[in-house]
């Protein structure tokens, strides 16, 4: 039974619905499996924090490979402790060090007992007491107050204690918000889940540190905080759960363990427990747990050392049910086998383990076994399931199991979590009977061929029919309690070397195939095709994959316009090879006639124009109308020449001026010639005028 | 009544080549310029005939070159002929100004579709 959350008022309702609440949420939870960290857990520590040259790189890293080391029982080598040692003693020795170096060397110094001067440690204890009185970020206050707590743990006769504990806590706690969360600082406006976490771990260390008590009164205000940010807890389906971050760069198991790690150091000071649902820490637990075992050296250590926070805290111990192995095989006469441990793979107290109800995944029929107890088996530790019921035939099962504590004062300090689904295949070998493929005849369903298969083993049959005709093939499949067994792949193949055509096989076992339809399918290629069988299932231990033979298939003749099968290449993959080449075809240039026609005609051309000039002689053209007198003489000439130059601007413009320029200078000529010849059309028709008059 | 046909036929054409003698010597010059462009235009159709319209362009601004010259120099040629009364008042040299203009607009636009 889950443990009764008493809270402070409220009463028996609240408690009531609490409970039902917290039961409709374990029956909405997926059926899952969560391993206990393990030995490969180690084996993977051993290899992400492979020391470099000696050294694990800088501090913070230091510490969290030797952390990581002790909490997996993992023999640490001693060569890394010299250089680190030194590297640490050097950092605490100096006072200008930064206060998270400091932090992280006191760390490291008290992992790996390096020799520090009680002296050293009192100048450091009393930089680090002064830091916290002017601090206004939360990592100055987190930094300096774990110092302090490191050297009291290392040292206890060092004077480590806050005189104004109280003043330290108040400033802390100034910089929590409304919703459980926690800023970093007083001017930075955003609130963060994991300043959260940093916050609760630093008010435990000044709890401690205090030299007189902080008031009641001061904790219960953070306990607030603590059950307002479990508020914020989102859940997978699978049970698990975690704090998530709205800021970037700051992911979910990073938040989550910085909670934690808060909660579980704020929980261990005397008067700071919170009463916290099972189903959270159960929750954190199993969200730590499904992670399986981190690539990243950082995403390790925030693991292992969560796992190992929520298995010492004085909060509650999460136990964890899991089952190595998840498939029973019936064939074998394997035995279900129920581990119980704590999530770091301790041993758990006295317990039996109980199933509650098994049943097939997603059905809603009745249960298959109710309340069988599990059998312990000391050697193994390992809790076995020893008879299965005839009942339980081969599938996918769902197996409910409940924790029953055998000590009550256990129920205090651990945590099983109600009732844990699991999903089991149970397996077997499924036996192959009756086997046999026929050829019928489809008016008279008469069988014209009928052959025997031994599935399973080796076949070669021959067939043979035409499109006229139809295949059966029948098997019946049974399970080793007797059952028909359905397949969830069964798929039949007829393979040509050009086409092939791939048909599913009913429930039923049986397969009728009408020829006349395929005949398209298969592009009208008569010819021998290979028959493959293919059977397999999650829970049959014997699926397989299987030539039956051939059957030479006499098809009609394709129609012309019957579709013809894509052409194989040789190489499947050379469709992704370069495709042929385009060449483009330009547009052939227009035949040109011969140069000697083009020169010929050219002089035809010309010749009107030696025609007009002969004319012109044979007329008799004189010029007796050019005028003598000077200045017209010079504007007559001027026109001739300016319309003679915008001639030759013309021959230009063809040979190579573009049109810009050309009217350009045409303008410019233009209006030279309009005002010459306007000069001399005027002084020729006024004396022509003149003439007319006299 | 043969005889008679071509008998007919050279007594027209005798009075109209000596009327035509009776123009005057300037109408006589611009009926030689408008003649001169014309078989120009007629060879370069010739040649097109012969050797086909590849450049076509080139073709129709020869071709409308000869075209519209001759057809400027008609036009010079009515407003300058003093018989035709409906241009008494417009001077010769008015027309002639025109003619130019106009003949130099039309070869600059032929110069641009030549190619």
């Amino acid at each position: 039974m889950a443990a009764e959350p008493r809270w402070g008022s409220g009463g028996g309702a609240a408690a009531l619905l609490l409970l039902l609440l917290v039961a409709a949420a374990s029956i909405c939870h997926a059926a899952s499996n969560f391993l206990p960290v393990s030995d490969a857990h180690r084996s993977a520590a051993l290899e992400l924090f492979a020391p470099v040259d000696g050294s694990f790189g800088s501090l913070e890293e230091t510490s969290e490979a030797l952390q990581s080391f002790d909490i997996l029982g993992i023999e640490r080598r001693t060569n890394v402790r010299g250089s680190t040692c030194s590297s640490a003693v050097e950092v605490l020795g100096s006072s200008s060090s930064p206060v998270k170096d400091v932090f992280y060397a006191l760390k490291v110094s008290s992992l790996l007992k390096c020799d520090v001067r009680q002296s050293q440690l009192e100048a450091i204890a009393s930089r680090l007491k002064s830091v916290p009185s002017d601090a206004s970020s939360l990592n100055d206050f987190y930094y300096s107050i774990g110092g302090l707590v490191l050297i009291k743990n290392q040292i206890p006769v060092v004077d480590v204690l806050l005189e104004d504990a109280d003043k330290v806590f108040q400033a802390i706690k100034a910089l929590s918000q409304s919703d459980g969360r926690w800023r970093y600082s007083s001017d930075n406006p955003v609130s963060s889940t994991y300043a959260a976490g940093m916050a609760l771990e630093t008010l435990a260390g000044v709890i401690s540190l205090a030299s007189n008590e902080i008031g009641q009164s001061r904790i219960d205000a953070v306990k607030n905080d603590i059950l307002k940010l479990f508020d914020s807890i989102e859940k997978y389906d699978d049970g698990t759960f975690y704090f998530d971050e709205k800021v970037d760069g700051v992911g979910p198991l990073a938040t989550t363990s910085s909670v934690v790690q808060g909660l579980t150091a704020f929980a261990s000071t005397a008067s700071g427990r919170v009463k916290l649902p099972e189903d959270n820490i159960l929750g954190l637990t199993k969200y730590f747990l499904s992670i399986g075992i981190p690539g990243d050296a950082k995403e390790f250590f925030n693991q292992v050392n969560s796992l190992s926070c929520l298995e010492n805290s004085r909060v509650s111990v999460p136990l964890i049910l899991a089952l190595p192995a998840t498939v029973v095989s019936l064939t074998n006469k394997d035995k279900l086998k129920v581990r119980v441990t704590t999530a770091l793979g301790s041993r758990s107290p006295p317990l039996k383990v109980k199933l509650v109800r098994a049943f097939i995944s997603g059905s809603k029929d009745a249960s298959v076994i109710e309340n069988q107890e599990l059998i312990f088996d000391s050697e193994g530790a390992f809790h076995i399931l020893d008879l299965l019921p005839t009942s339980i035939d081969v599938g996918k099962y769902t197996f409910v199991f409940e924790i029953v504590l055998q000590d009550s004062e256990d129920a205090k300090v651990y945590v099983t979590g109600g009732q844990t689904k699991v999903p089991v295949y149970i397996s077997a070998i499924i036996k192959i009977e009756n086997a046999e493929i026929s050829v019928l005849d489809s008016d008279l369903g008469s069988v014209d061929t009928q052959k025997k298969l031994n599935l399973g083993k080796e076949d070669d049959v021959s067939l043979a029919a035409n499109h006229l005709q139809k295949l059966r093939l029948s098997f019946q499949l049974s399970t080793p309690h007797g059952h028909a067994f359905k397949p969830h792949q069964a798929i039949l193949k007829l393979k040509h070397e050009k086409a092939e055509h791939i048909f599913l096989v009913g429930n039923s076992g049986k397969k009728f195939q009408d020829f006349l339809g395929l005949v398209e399918k298969f592009f009208y290629l008569s010819g021998r095709y290979d028959i493959q069988l293919s059977i397999g299932d999650a829970v049959m231990e014997n699926s397989f994959c299987q030539d039956l033979g051939h059957v030479e298939l006499d098809l009609p003749e394709a129609p012309e316009k019957a579709p013809r099968p894509a052409a194989q290449p040789d190489d499947p993959f050379s469709k992704y090879g370069p495709k042929a080449e385009i060449s483009h075809i330009f547009r052939a240039p227009e035949k040109r006639p011969s140069e000697n026609l083009s020169l010929a005609f050219l002089a035809l051309t010309l010749l009107p124009f030696l025609g007009f000039l002969v004319g012109l002689l044979k007329l008799g053209v004189n010029l007796k109308n050019f005028p003598s007198a000077p200045v017209p003489a010079m504007f007559a000439i001027l026109f001739h020449v300016g319309i003679g130059s915008i001639l030759a601007l013309y021959a230009l413009f063809w040979l190579k001026l573009d049109l810009f320029t050309t009217l350009k200078a045409l303008g410019l000529l233009g209006v030279f010639v309009m005002f010459v010849g306007h000069r001399i059309l005027s002084h020729l028709a006024s004396t022509s005028s003149k003439l007319k008059s006299a | 009544m043969a005889r008679s046909t071509g008998e007919d036929a050279q007594a027209l054409f005798h009075s109209l080549r000596s009327a035509y003698a009776a123009t005057p010597k300037n109408l006589k010059i611009i009926d030689l310029y408008v003649a001169f462009a014309v078989f120009t235009a007629l060879i370069q159709v010739a040649y097109m005939a012969m050797v086909g319209s590849f450049p076509f362009n080139s073709f129709l601004s020869g071709i409308l070159s000869c075209t519209g010259t001759a057809v400027l120099a008609v036009c010079l040629r009515i407003q300058v002929n003093k018989e035709n009364k409906e241009f008494k008042d417009l001077p010769p040299e008015r027309a002639y100004a025109d003619f130019v203009l106009c003949n130099l607009v039309l070869h600059l636009v032929i110069m641009n579709f030549l190619g």
